[in-house]
């Protein structure tokens, strides 16, 4: 077990060293530039830029600043930002909690909706519940994030004058009404993340579910005279979930790059709206550790996923 | 009115026959307001009337929160380093120059204790040198006093190439900056200087904190901690900054002003759309304000219909103009297109850009397009109003654009697209993308095409065409193309710096890596010279009629075609008092006065 672990991990590592290239290559090939307001600029002479961009580095030949990166990378060195001159890792540190409870809670929300949902599903496939979840889900994963996003603003913040729609990490409150006015903001930004979530997941676990609830031994539980409810809970979902476990695995990347568009929508102080501005202001060095991040998480998880499969599952080995 | 009439008027009023207020209003009626009236009656020696008792708070704190938006958020808090006016504006929360901009373009005292003049001693006669009296009781927010060394300190900063600041270029025309007592410091550049109010005012002008970054200078620039956390004198000091994100602060106790500021608490939150955060003001009243409102005017009004909150427009010196190029942008020289060494097939020629001048519909640009956002202009330089020339007026005519083409012998062929001598009337017509642009690309090709113009539209990311990296050829410096558009900004109320992108020096080129401003590569000797006069001029009233004189040959000779005035748009909250945005200044030149009314 340790033995595959260590050798996936010796895999990943040519893995990252081939994804940064590209990611750097790509970055420093698209057109763009970090001064791009200095240039409009009347009032700063063009030698500013010509000397800022100098000192950034950004006029090498882009192998060079590759090997750069990578030696300063290989050094615990993430660079710093061109936009507020901070370093890089710093400044994702700052973003990271946010991120991390924005989309915890709504991947927490999206299980704790399809797990249910898609069991009920499949112990009464086609009846008129099983009809409704499946339309509600493909309604769910079909409309994207951000126009769920916007269509939830209009409806509760315009119309109903309910929710805010502008996130603020720090709020001026202290006891329960901070609590309450973290929740209050975090509701629609959770939502439109967990059910989008949710809705494929209640599709996967009905299936998940249905293979199982088939099988030979839950008819035997059956018999065995279990009530129906044991035999769900502990006989089916049991089984059903191992595959499902390490779907979620599987997803948790996916969710950081799907709630880019999402916090820029709702301005969840998280990574994802730091990458877009980054992109926006060609900040290459903080869209770079941040892509760079995604694609460890991907690497990450997918060694996660593999790995829990064979512990919840023992038929499974690994050689 | 001409030079001599002017002086008759500003003899009357050193006489007492004319009040001060009557020669402004008349030169209100000149066009020539309030700034330009109140310099001239500076330089022409008399007493300059007490700066307007600004509206503002009765006492200090009681006003809770104010919670500003800006959908670009500030990535650091140094204004040597700010490199666009949201930098700027998250410093100027923190940091004051010695003098503002307010809306009219007059100089507001901040830290400064006077604006200098020639009567108080300030502006010697040579125009080589100023003085500047700094106020007495300011404190950094850690308590050590604000003196003469402090802005000695910060030219030597922010002129210092190591140190990478934004600002240099206010910096640089200085010879020394002299400190004379611990309150007074005199400032001596290397040649006369008109607008000698660029250093040390305004958006570059903001003063940091000798003792805090002295440590700090040149090549360690970026290692200061206060680049992230900043000491200023202003009206609120710092709490928290997330970069990108959110900066907070509260009021400072000790503020030099009496009775401000009047809130207690501040937040700029940043990210997130334009539209969003007029939303967020005008209609659900979330926040107090909102900056650079790129919304359509129609937007905008469907918000304000039963809204909580309300556009505010700024006049500022901002252009969106066509410019033709003067080279042939099809022909490669040396490995560069648009060389000097070549000239354009047809736009050299005075008839073509006549006609193209009358083929750009400003007022449906305006109406249909911009709404409140902008008027329709025939001049490249419009404000401060000192500045705008009165001799050129614009008209939208089709039939006349085709007899001045018909009589210079361009004769249409088949397809309608006018010939002459081989060549067709075709160009390339290249802007940023940005649907206003795009619509207003649309109605120009349009007319075009009634006058026997064949116009190919060009659309290019905005990110590549405003960028300075050399190697791309659809940068609007490289202007690889016949036409193309895009907004000037002014930034100064002092168009020095603005006209200078007509001069022949500035062309650019392979050769200056096409750091030039001057795009369309024109040259005219007379605009030179008339431009190297405005540079010593030191007689306000001079010097405004030599940069009427450049804009009306820029406009005369159709160098460019203005399309559109832009303001500067705020969403403000109805309840939100004593804003004055300026077109000259950041967004909160002002915050130490803004109050809160219900």
């Amino acid at each position: 077990m340790s033995k595959y672990v260590i050798r996936r991990i010796a895999i990943a590592v040519p893995a990252l060293l081939g994804i940064s290239l590209v990611l750097f290559t790509v970055l420093a090939l698209a057109p763009g530039d970090p001064f791009e307001e200095l240039v409009t600029n009347p009032n700063v002479p063009p030698e500013v830029t010509a000397r800022l961009r100098a000192q950034l580095g950004l006029d090498d030949p882009v192998a060079v600043r590759y090997v750069r990166w990578l030696g300063a990378m290989l050094q615990g060195e993430w660079g710093f930002s061109f936009a507020s001159r901070m370093d890089v890792d710093q400044l994702i540190l700052q973003r990271l909690p946010t991120t991390l409870w924005v989309l915890g809670a709504a991947q927490l929300l999206g299980i704790l909706v399809a797990l249910p949902i898609g069991t009920l599903s499949a112990m009464r496939p086609y009846s008129v519940f099983d009809q409704v979840a499946t339309t509600l889900a493909f309604i769910g994963f079909s409309l994207p994030t951000f126009f769920t996003g916007l269509l939830f603003i209009l409806l509760f913040s315009i119309w109903l004058d309910w929710l805010p729609f502008i996130y603020q990490a720090d709020i001026g409150a202290t006891g329960w009404r901070w609590y309450w006015e973290h929740l209050r903001q975090a509701i629609m930004p959770i939502a439109v993340l967990g059910l989008f979530q949710g809705a494929a997941l209640t599709r996967f676990v009905r299936s998940a579910v249905l293979d199982v609830i088939r099988l030979e031994y839950v008819n035997t539980a059956r018999a065995k005279g279990l009530s129906e409810r044991v035999t769900i809970v502990k006989h089916v979902v049991r089984n059903a979930l191992i595959p499902v476990v390490t779907l979620v695995a599987l997803q948790v990347p996916a969710i950081f790059t799907g709630a880019v568009i999402t916090e820029q929508i709702f301005r969840v102080p998280g990574i994802g709206s730091l990458l877009i501005a980054s992109i926006l202001a060609n900040d290459t060095p903080v869209v770079m550790a941040i892509t760079f991040v995604f694609s460890c998480l991907v690497v990450t998880f997918n060694l996660v996923a593999d790995v829990l499969y064979g512990w919840l599952d023992p038929r499974i080995s690994y050689r | 009115m001409d030079e001599q009439g002017l002086r008759g008027l500003l003899n009357e009023v050193k006489a007492g026959r004319l009040s001060r207020r009557a020669f402004v209003q008349t030169m209100v009626g000149l066009g020539l307001t309030a700034p330009l009236a109140a310099q001239m009656l500076a330089s022409a020696g008399i007493a300059q009337a007490q700066p307007k008792p600004m509206g503002g708070p009765t006492k200090r704190g009681g006003g809770g929160m104010l919670k500003v938006l800006w959908w670009q958020s500030p990535t650091l808090l140094n204004p040597h380093f700010a490199v666009g006016t949201k930098d700027q504006d998250g410093s100027r929360i923190f940091y004051e120059p010695l003098g503002a901009f307010d809306p009219d373009g007059n100089i507001v005292p901040i830290l400064a204790a006077e604006v200098p003049t020639t009567q108080n001693g300030g502006l010697s006669k040579d125009g080589k040198s100023v003085t500047w009296r700094l106020k007495k009781n300011v404190q950094w927010h850690d308590g050590k006093p604000f003196t003469a060394d402090d802005v000695v300190f910060n030219w030597e900063y922010a002129a210092d190439p190591a140190t990478a600041a934004t600002t240099i270029g206010n910096y640089q025309d200085i010879t020394r900056v002299d400190k004379l007592d611990a309150h007074t410091v005199k400032i001596v550049f290397k040649d006369p200087k008109p607008f000698w109010a660029e250093a040390f005012c305004a958006v570059n002008g903001m003063i940091i904190p000798k003792h805090v970054f002295e440590a700090y200078k040149g090549g360690k620039s970026r290692e200061a901690p206060a680049n992230l956390k900043p000491v200023g004198t202003g009206p609120y000091r710092f709490v928290d900054f997330k970069p990108g994100d959110v900066v907070r602060a509260e009021l400072n106790p000790n503020y030099h002003r009496p009775n401000a500021p009047f809130f207690d608490q501040f937040e700029m939150k940043g990210g997130g759309d334009a539209v969003s955060a007029a939303r967020a003001v005008i209609q659900t009243g979330e926040y107090d304000f909102a900056w650079n409102m790129q919304v359509e005017d129609e937007i905008l009004r469907r918000m304000e219909q039963g809204g909580k909150g309300k556009v505010d427009i700024a006049v500022a010196g901002n252009i969106e103009h066509i410019q033709c190029n003067q080279t042939d942008p099809w022909k490669d020289v040396d490995g560069e297109r648009s060389s000097i060494k070549t000239t354009h097939a047809f736009l050299t020629e005075p008839a073509v850009r006549q006609a193209l001048n009358l083929l750009v519909d400003r007022a449906s640009v305006q109406e249909q397009i911009y709404g409140r956002l902008g008027q329709s202009t025939a001049n490249f330089l419009n404000a401060p109003s000192r500045f705008n020339s009165k001799n050129t007026k614009w008209e939208f005519n089709i039939e006349k654009a085709n007899q001045i083409l018909d009589q210079a012998g361009w004769k249409r062929g088949g397809d309608g697209v006018r010939v002459k001598d081989g060549k067709r009337l075709k160009m390339v017509y290249q802007t940023s993308i940005n649907a206003p642009r795009q619509k207003n690309q649309a109605i120009v090709k349009q007319a075009c095409a009634k006058a026997g113009i064949e116009i190919e539209i060009k659309s290019v990311v905005a990110s590549v065409f405003f960028s300075s990296d050399v190697g791309n050829p659809d940068t609007y410096r490289k202007f690889y193309t016949d036409i193309q558009m895009y907004t000037t900004t002014m930034g100064a109320p002092d168009p020095q710096n603005f006209m200078r992108q007509f001069l022949t020096a500035e062309i650019a080129s392979k050769e200056n890596k096409w750091q030039g401003r001057n795009v369309t590569r024109w040259k005219n000797q007379e605009y030179d010279k008339v431009f190297a006069a405005s540079e010593t001029e030191l007689d306000p009233v001079k010097r405004a009629a030599l940069f009427i004189k450049m804009n009306d040959l820029v406009i005369e000779n159709v160098v460019v075609i203005p399309v559109l005035w832009r303001s500067v748009i705020s969403a403000v909250s109805n309840r939100l008092k004593n804003t004055e945005i300026t077109g000259w200044d950041s967004n909160l030149w002002n915050l130490a006065n803004w109050t809160r009314q219900g």
